[in-house]
């Protein structure tokens, strides 16, 4: 069965409550049997502003938006103006909107979209204790097919805690939503599969990264507010004491990223979570990380910037301070997830990575996989686990001698003690140091530290996870990170018409891996690059990184406007000839 | 304190590493190291349970001097690895150690924050009012008209910070002063210190004998303190904020409970975890 799918957009004053619709929306399409993404589009206003809940549902699992909507829900007719660049819209779309006596804002494009004047405000007013986002909610609920027992059976789980009123007047608004959308055109969605309860699971990025930490074996967790990183702390703040682990909300970035490089000093596998502002105060001592030789990961969910940017929206240009923010020359790990559900393996690998090679690991989620929710197949646990390097009480090398802290050796991992252990004692250090970690200015106890630290990450054997390798033929899609879902869409429509495309998802950035890479390019032709960039921080690293053959072509732009499918088969056409649809 | 381990029979020289320390002869410093291996004996604690965390600076080069664990981090962060790691591991006895640069310049906020969280650790500031490892710099404690700063060759015409005060104010639980002249003294103290639940402020007036010679009368000037230790913050803020610096001996004496929470595993699958994503 091929792709069916079905996009709705809902907008409406900030705390209309179009998120809370969207999101039991999609909840009931999960119950329902049906795939779906909801992604949030809203301005930095606490309270107030416009918010936007953008849907898609489909009997496949979905990684991207369409091309443009079916459908648009608005609350108020001046909340619509503002995602115009977001919510791209057909003549065939339809818009609902309670225009409550006014007109919609002008400033939409014209399309022959058809408008629906819905008076959503009027009929939540005539129901007792109602609101309108759940008159929309009965409304979206029957224009899509979905039952009304389905959203019944949400508002049960979600409003339990509210009280029987509240419960009550939610379901009489439904009602009336449903009764009001039988005159609405009806769209035919996805068909209902029934799916037995547990198999399918609704998480977002953020809390995907938190579950692959914590599996990863994260027990410490230090960490300063910030968006769009926030709902990673928020599900690690309760999660980890039940795994005997703590979250410690710091005073600010620098405590941060100390903290956990104390914790992890004392043994604790350990974790932050940050945006970019965040990661540009923690360098220093990500740096102290690689050369003290003490692992951490430091989760980064970009956003756009420079500076504040804009908080509450996707970018993808903290590659450059991720690859190269570090003083000195100093090796460490960089990885990004190649999906929502992956954020989960990627920060678990990152664990995993950082504790086997003591060294820092930074993981760049970004605010697209992060605040996005979706209705996933239940993802695997994959046994990667923390484990470092330590000596074993009474060991050899801990007698008779001062313990060699940072020995050489042949891999460059040198077994590393944890206080507690007798006659395991050193510093920790970020000065340069000898083999036994006293301070040393000598050039030879530098270069042997050094190229030490670079062997241990260049030596490492990564397996096939360094990244996600698909298809055949000699043109390829080089992306990475949020910027994976569209692209995977359309060349899943290019292959279907015939097209045969290749595409490399990188997962690991740094260390660079040239001979995996070379393997992978073997035969292509035609390589383009996919990135959510202004200056190309991608297309630079690969340039730098990698000898690239061939045509190389760049699809960049700035967020926060997320790439469309169907942006990316036009940067294909002209290679891969055939129909384009 | 936790970490009670006793009759490890070891002597003070036994808790050094033997690496030479990089100070000035003369440095006050030294004797402060001697002061705390004095502790650690007199504590009894075994080497390999106690860990020294540490900046940037001349005094923050201790740990190194030391056969215990430690952790010599970057400029100004000593609090935040020390309390990471006490946090992580409150089975250990958690030294911070640096000087007035590190700890109330570059790292005033970590400072600020550590009073007020309050975890079981001690904070011993060798306080000199300059910094020594740039060569001669007015510190945040510096008179405002000393005039040999080399970047305020005027004068900073600022406000000394007032450490104990600040500290106080913040809600450390214990707030001492010491002179590196009184190596005993000095030793009491740092045990007292350790033994007291909660974040420990020890400030050590050791001089810097290369960039501020005149603080060798310090050992003239200072005398203990007229009165006991109180556990009245107002009572002590008083005293703190009227005494010229030169008092010393603890000080203040609260009983806030310390920070640390609880460690306890739960649940031990964590496979239970993903039941609240199950549709």
């Amino acid at each position: 069965m091929s792709r069916q799918s079905l996009s709705i957009a809902l907008s409406g004053s900030g705390g209309s409550g179009v998120m809370t619709c969207g999101s039991m929306l999609l909840e009931a399409a999960g119950k329902a049997g049906w795939y779906g993404i909801m992604t949030r589009s809203a301005g930095p206003q606490i309270r107030g502003g416009e918010a936007a809940a953008l849907l898609r549902v489909s009997n496949e699992p979905l990684e991207s938006h369409d091309d443009s909507f079916d459908l648009v829900l608005a609350l108020d007719p001046g909340s619509l103006g503002r995602f115009v660049a977001e919510i791209p819209l057909r003549d065939d779309s339809v818009i609902i909107c309670d225009m409550a006596g006014g007109r919609r804002n002008a400033t939409l494009p014209e399309t022959a979209a058809r408008e629906i004047d819905l008076p959503m405000k009027k009929m939540a007013k005539a129901v007792k204790g109602g609101r309108p986002n759940m008159i929309a909610l009965g409304v979206l609920a029957r224009v899509i097919g979905l039952p009304e027992s389905s959203i019944n059976r949400i508002l049960d789980k979600a409003l339990k805690s509210k009280g029987p009123d509240a419960l009550e007047a939610s379901r009489a608004c439904v009602k009336e939503g449903f009764i009001a959308a039988v005159d609405l055109p009806a769209f035919t969605g996805p068909p209902i599969v029934a799916v037995p309860d547990g198999e399918r699971w609704s998480i977002t990025g953020n809390e995907a990264a938190g579950l692959g930490a914590v599996r990863g074996g994260v027990r410490f967790v230090a960490a300063y507010p910030i968006t769009p990183a926030t709902e990673v702390l928020e599900w690690l703040a309760t999660s980890l004491p039940k795994l005997g682990g703590v979250l410690v909300q710091a005073e600010d970035e620098l405590a941060s990223i100390n903290q956990i490089i104390g914790a992890s000093f004392g043994g604790k596998p350990s974790l932050t979570a940050t945006s970019g502002p965040g990661l540009a105060l923690m360098t220093e001592s990500i740096g102290l990380s690689v050369c003290a030789e003490v692992p951490v990961v430091v989760l980064d969910v970009m956003r756009c910037g420079p500076s504040t940017g804009i908080a509450t929206k996707n970018e993808q240009t903290d590659l450059n301070i991720a690859l190269n923010g570090l003083h000195g020359d100093a090796p460490h790990l960089v990885l990004a997830p190649t999906s929502l559900t992956d954020c989960i393996f990627t920060t678990q690998w990152a664990v995993h990575l950082a504790e086997a090679m003591q060294a820092p690991a930074i993981v760049l989620s970004d605010q697209s996989l992060g605040q996005t929710r979706a209705i996933v197949n239940a993802p695997a646990d994959i046994a990667f686990l923390a484990k470092r390097e330590v000596p074993e009480p009474g060991e050899e090398k801990l007698q008779g001698e001062t313990y060699q802290r940072y020995a050489i050796g042949a891999t460059g991992v040198s077994p590393m003690t944890i206080p507690g252990q007798p006659g395991g004692q050193y510093t920790a250090d970020g000065l340069e140091h000898t083999e036994a970690g006293a301070p040393s200015s000598l050039y030879a106890d530098h270069l042997a530290q050094l190229d030490k630290r670079s062997n241990k990450i260049t030596g490492f054997n990564y397996g096939e996870h360094w990244a996600d390798i698909d298809g055949t033929g000699d043109t390829m899609v080089i992306t990475w990170g949020s910027a994976c879902g569209p692209v995977r869409e359309a060349l899943t429509r290019l292959r279907a018409h015939g097209a045969d495309i290749k595409m490399l998802a990188i997962r690991l950035l740094a260390p660079e891996r040239p001979e995996d890479m070379s393997a992978a390019l073997e035969g292509i032709k035609r390589i383009l690059i996919v990135e959510q960039s202004h200056s190309k921080q991608f297309y630079r690293y690969l340039r730098a990184a990698y000898d690239l053959p061939g045509e190389v072509r760049v699809f960049n732009r700035p967020g926060p406007l997320a790439f469309k499918p169907g942006e990316i088969i036009e940067q294909l056409a002209d290679w891969c000839g055939g129909d384009k649809s | 304190m936790t970490n009670a381990t006793t009759g490890t029979g070891l002597k003070a020289r036994e808790y050094k590493s033997g690496i030479k320390p990089v100070w000035c002869p003369g440095c006050g410093d030294f004797t402060v190291l001697g002061s705390l291996t004095k502790a650690l004996s007199g504590l009894q604690i075994a080497p390999e349970n106690v860990a020294i965390i540490s900046g940037i600076g001349c005094s923050s080069r201790m740990p190194t001097y030391l056969s215990t664990y430690g952790f010599h981090g970057v400029h100004g962060r000593a609090l935040a690895l020390a309390t990471g790691l006490k946090v992580a591991r409150p089975d250990l006895t958690v030294i911070a150690t640096g000087g007035d640069g590190d700890g109330f310049s570059i790292g005033g906020n970590h400072f600020l924050h550590t009073c007020r969280r309050n975890p079981d650790m001690t904070y011993i500031v060798m306080d000199n009012q300059v910094y020594g490892m740039t060569k001669g710099q007015a510190s945040p404690t510096t008179e405002p008209n000393w005039e040999k700063g080399k970047l305020t060759p005027s004068g900073t015409g600022i406000n000394p910070f007032q450490p104990l005060v600040i500290a106080l104010a913040s809600g450390a639980n214990f707030i001492a002063r010491c002179s590196s002249s009184d190596q005993n003294g000095t030793a009491r103290t740092i045990v007292e210190a350790i033994r007291h639940p909660g974040f420990s402020l020890v400030q050590v007036l050791s001089p810097c004998v290369t960039f501020r010679p005149e603080q060798r009368d310090w050992k003239k000037l200072v005398q203990p303190a007229p009165v006991e230790a109180t556990s009245d913050p107002a009572r002590a803020a008083r005293r703190l904020l009227t005494d010229k610096g030169l008092f010393t001996g603890v000080l203040f004496k609260g009983n806030r409970p310390p920070y640390q929470p609880l460690l306890e595993p739960g649940i031990d699958n964590i496979a239970e975890l993903d039941e609240e994503f199950r549709l």
